[in-house]
């Protein structure tokens, strides 16, 4: 295949790429929207393997073989519930393969340079071209000798910049992993020093930038690169659970930017393109989170709440617990019903009671809706899907904006393992925490039933007003088990 | 400890402060209970009834008064059953010992524990044990049926086959708990409700009872926050516009309901005779005041009476007590969970805590002495109404300006990051090789068309993006497939490590957003 169809091929994988993330804006069109994704990537992927300048090919078709089974594996076997974790693991591999191939990189461009010091002083500019052919460079090695030495130089900044994003990214994306699955405690977690460390370590790694710049050799570039693992290692640890939205979409977006200064790297305009796609995805998602929790992206990771400005409203009034009898009688009475789900659900798995409770509460004749809070769980959007998974439709799935509204004339709200995005403080008392976070205003419904573990406080460690109104009552215990006791009373 | 009640000595009270139902959950506290044989009758419970829940009947009044370590009942203590009090006893009940001083006296040398019902403060915390309200509630009710009762049309308007029928016009007077409560029975009758309180700050419960809020033109205004949520006495100005406003609407009214009350004082007058003498024949006052004179200047307590005019003024001082089954539910109620507050440890053993904000307002006498009047509430009742932002009534040229304000505001922010945009090009297309440049314009496009498309995406969608963007940022496969021809070979090891994750990323990423996808299903 000449660069000619090479490059027609890239043209239609991008666009369809596009088509793919554009497609996403609603439910049915996004089911089209993925065949656009994969067949743009296999357009890519057989363009670029029977273009020129490449080889190996049994290996390839070898690696790429394992890689699928072990993709769809993976695909087939994930819980709903580990998709934050699996995101955060397929993202590590994107910053994985940005290091190796940035590294390589570097590689070929040694071995280029050591090869045209070498050519003989009596040829001429034609026969050093000849020369070097001989010596079998070929696919990027030869776009490499056509290279001088300022392209050589931009080449130098983009192999750092795709490096350094890309190991930030993989043991960054690899300790969201383990704090996602549970195996990493999910606190904040800073060595001594906290983020003077940080910021010592990035110093550090422009120096070793700008030495690797003026030819100190790959030496510079692979403490870089270890130091540039720290720094994401050391940022994610000192990040909490509950800002696990924020930091799954920042490491979308790091791939994203790795994939990009390849793509620069290896002047390759499909990688730019895709990069530059999936980069700012990312950085919206990081925007959109962030500001459902109304917080500066950058004291999300910076780790922690800010300081309060002054003492917290006084809490008056007691938590009043309540029986699933009473639940369920309150439900049978009620006419609309609106449950307000968080990560507490998807730790309990009890989205299959859930959807069962919605679909007899419906037979009923009674409106029940979902109410999604932005940051509810540990993924953008992550609520919506399990309930997806539970064969909840998802036209009475509505997000905070479209529903907040109606609360004052809903007569029953459930509240299932969430806490902080149903927090009276963030409107009322302007010393919490979390005042100004927009949040669902459940507490203007007749009856509100917050089903809870315990009476611990939420991600914030701030109190929470709504447990002690007078129309909330506590309905404690493992949500799943709570709900299960409900449905036996409703039929 | 053995919580007795004894029968209402009281002429014509109905109520009793123990049920069958409220006698089961104090023996959940651990304490035994006991009741004067007839005690429930009344009120619609059989001893038979408390038997069954395990209640002692015993005969008498002495015997249940020696009986009980702890009395409970409804109306504060004649003084017969004062003097009955022994040392180291506790009395329950309705007490309003601002106005019992020597009954307060007799109690405190009888050495006895006395809880006023009627002291318990008005905060949320205390709410479940708050009589005062719960009754305030059933007379509102009770002061609606009592006026349908004595009024001869429809509440509701309706037209029928043999006429018209107007719905009737009802003024509530203090939008109290009784004021709501009347306001809520009102227009549940289909009736048409205006209410009037001096409270501004009520104005928003009496609409959410279906109510219309009749708004007084004045400056002064009260805050009914530091007076713990009861009203204040009116200055004579804002008294002089408020009667006015009354007159005004008089002729209008079918039923007047008062409410008004002001703790520790005498009712105010608010419907005075002129008014009376305005309304229609046939139109009804009820003065849930009467007890304290009334505040309609005709009312006689505990009378019906008709006026020249036909205008009957209902001046009932009972109505709780009319309705003794539902207001004993609520008061045994009551009386159960200031036990239970008394009761910490659920033993069945009283503790009188004066460090507890609650008890030590009720309690008014404990050790042999007189605890009245309590000392001020750490906590607000209710929380200070706040001031209203300042009106943003704008003219249209103000909105006008603020409106090309803003206008420019975003057009001098878009220049300018255009212009600090541009120089940043320029600056980098002065050094940078011509090669790079071609890259750079297909980046910056790309993350332009980024933004655009990925503000669409539904909130829904989001982690089908994130599992997509996964998939496609494995497009990073191209560039270790353009290395893996490499001769290096430590190039080849890397490259096509790269491969295989790279791999595992699309199809993973691809095939696990399908299955997202799929489970979407509309209803």
């Amino acid at each position: 295949m000449s660069y000619g169809l090479v490059s027609a091929a890239y043209i239609a994988a991008a666009v369809l790429f596009i088509l793919a993330l554009g497609g996403l804006s609603n439910q049915e069109s996004a089911k089209r929207a993925v065949w656009y994704g994969i067949v743009g990537m296999a357009l890519a992927v057989v363009a670029t393997v029977f273009g020129p300048g490449t080889g190996h090919l049994l290996l390839v078709l070898l690696m790429v073989a394992i890689g699928a089974y072990a993709g769809q594996y993976v695909a087939k076997k994930v819980e709903m519930t580990e998709m934050p974790q699996l995101v955060a693991a397929l993202h590590s591999f994107v910053g994985l393969a940005a290091v190796f191939i940035g590294l390589n990189a570097d590689f070929e461009l040694g071995s280029v340079l050591a090869l045209k010091a070498n050519i003989p002083a009596s040829l001429n500019e034609a026969g050093a071209a000849v020369f070097l052919k001989e010596a079998g460079l070929t696919g990027f090695a030869e776009k490499l000798a056509h290279k001088d030495a300022v392209e050589i130089a931009i080449l130098h900044v983009e192999v750092f910049l795709g490096v350094f994003i890309g190991a930030v990214t993989f043991t960054g994306s690899v300790v969201a992993f383990g704090k996602l699955a549970g195996k990493i405690d999910g606190k904040p977690k800073k060595l001594p020093g906290g983020h003077l460390l940080n910021a010592g370590a990035l110093a550090l790694s422009v120096i070793l930038g700008l030495m690797y710049f003026s030819g100190s050799g790959v030496w510079a570039l692979l403490l870089m690169t270890l130091i540039a693992g720290f720094i994401g290692y050391h940022l994610i640890m000192g990040i909490g659970g509950a800002d696990m939205p924020v930091v799954v979409s920042m490491l979308n977006s790091y791939s994203g930017w790795a994939a990009a200064a390849i793509g620069f790297t290896l002047g390759n305009d499909l990688l730019i393109v895709t990069g530059a796609l999936v980069g700012s995805s990312g950085a919206i998602l990081s925007y959109i989170m962030c500001k459902a929790m109304n917080r500066k992206f950058i004291s999300v990771i910076l780790g922690g709440f800010g300081g309060t400005t002054g003492p917290a409203l006084e809490v008056e009034g007691e938590m009043v617990p309540i029986e699933a009898d009473a639940v369920a009688a309150a439900l049978e009475d009620a006419d609309s019903v609106i449950i307000v789900p968080g990560y507490g659900m998807a730790v309990a798995q009890a989205q299959q009671s859930v959807s069962e409770l919605v679909k007899r509460l419906r037979a009923k004749g009674k409106n029940v809706r979902f109410a999604i809070h932005p940051v509810a769980g540990r993924l953008p959007g992550h609520m919506n899907v399990l309930l997806a998974e539970a064969k909840v439709p998802y036209d009475i799935v509505l997000e905070m904006d479209e529903i907040n509204d109606d609360f004052p004339d809903t007569d029953v709200v459930i509240v299932i393992g969430a806490n902080d995005i149903v927090n009276p403080a963030a409107q009322d008392d302007p010393n919490s925490p979390i005042a100004g976070m927009p949040v669902l205003e459940v507490w203007k419904a007749k009856q509100v039933f917050v089903s809870k573990r315990g009476q611990g406080t939420g991600y914030s460690g701030i109190e929470n007003p709504l447990f002690y109104k007078d129309n909330t009552r506590m309905f404690y215990g493992d949500a799943k088990h709570s709900m299960d006791e409900v449905l036996k009373r409703i039929d | 400890m053995k919580i007795g009640t004894p029968k209402e000595v009281f002429e014509g009270e109905a109520r009793v402060a123990m049920t069958p139902d409220s006698a089961r959950l104090l023996q959940k506290l651990g304490h035994d209970c006991v009741i004067e044989a007839g005690a429930g009758k009344a009120a619609g419970f059989t001893d038979a009834a408390y038997k069954e829940a395990g209640v002692e009947v015993v005969r008498g009044a002495t015997n249940l008064w020696k009986a009980a370590d702890v009395v409970a009942k409804v109306r504060p203590p004649t003084e017969t059953e004062a003097k009955r009090l022994r040392k180291g006893q506790t009395l329950i009940s309705f007490f309003y010992p601002a106005q019992n001083e020597k009954l307060l006296e007799i109690c405190a040398k009888k050495d006895a524990t006395v809880i006023a019902m009627d002291m318990v403060p008005r905060i949320s915390r205390a709410q479940k044990m708050d009589a005062l309200s719960s009754m305030a509630n059933i007379a509102g009710y009770r002061a609606v049926i009592e006026a349908a009762e004595n009024f001869g049309r429809f509440f509701t308007g309706q037209v029928t086959a043999a006429g018209k029928v107007p719905p009737a016009k009802v003024l509530v007077v203090g939008a109290g708990v009784a004021g709501l409560a009347a306001i809520g029975t009102a227009v549940s009758l289909g009736a048409i409700v205006y209410a009037f309180d001096v409270r501004p700050e009520v104005a928003e419960q009496i609409e959410s009872m279906g109510a219309e809020f009749v708004f007084l033109e004045f400056e002064e205004t009260q805050d009914g926050a530091q007076t713990g949520g009861y009203a204040a006495p009116s200055s004579p100005e804002f008294r002089e516009k408020q009667l006015a406003k009354f007159r005004e609407l008089a002729p209008d009214m079918d039923i007047v309901i008062t409410t008004a009350l002001i703790p520790g004082r005498d009712a105010p007058v608010l419907w005075t005779k002129d008014m009376v003498a305005a309304m229609k024949p046939g139109s009804v006052i009820v003065d849930l005041a009467a007890e304290r004179g009334g505040n309609c200047e005709l009312t006689v307590a505990d009378e019906i009476i008709t006026t020249k005019n036909d205008v009957k003024i209902v001046g009932y001082t009972d109505f709780p007590s009319r309705m003794a089954t539902q207001s004993s539910m609520l008061y045994a109620n009551n009386i159960r969970h200031m036990v239970d507050d008394l009761t910490p440890e659920n033993d069945g053993r009283i503790v009188i805590d004066m460090d507890d904000d609650v008890i030590r307002s009720a309690t008014v006498t404990h050790a042999g002495k007189i605890t009245f009047p309590p000392p001020p509430l750490k906590v607000q009742a209710i929380a200070a109404a706040k001031p209203k932002p300042a009106s943003q009534e704008l003219t249209v040229e103000e909105k006008r300006a603020q409106e090309v304000a803003a206008f420019k505001k975003a057009t001098r922010q878009q220049v300018g990051l255009l212009a600090g945009g541009g120089l940043l090009m320029l600056l980098i297309g002065a050094y940078a090789p011509v090669s790079f440049m071609q890259h750079f314009i297909v980046f910056a496009l790309s993350c332009f068309i980024g933004f655009q498309v990925i503000w669409n995406v539904s909130h829904a969608l989001h982690t089908p993006l994130m599992a997509i963007t996964n998939a496609i940022s494995g497009i990073i496969i191209l560039g270790a497939l353009l290395q893996v021809g490499s001769g290096n070979w430590l190039v080849v090891i890397l490259a096509s490590v790269s491969i295989l994750i790279a791999t595992i990323n699309i199809v993973g990423g691809f095939l696990v957003t399908r299955r997202m996808l799929a489970m979407f299903q509309r209803s």
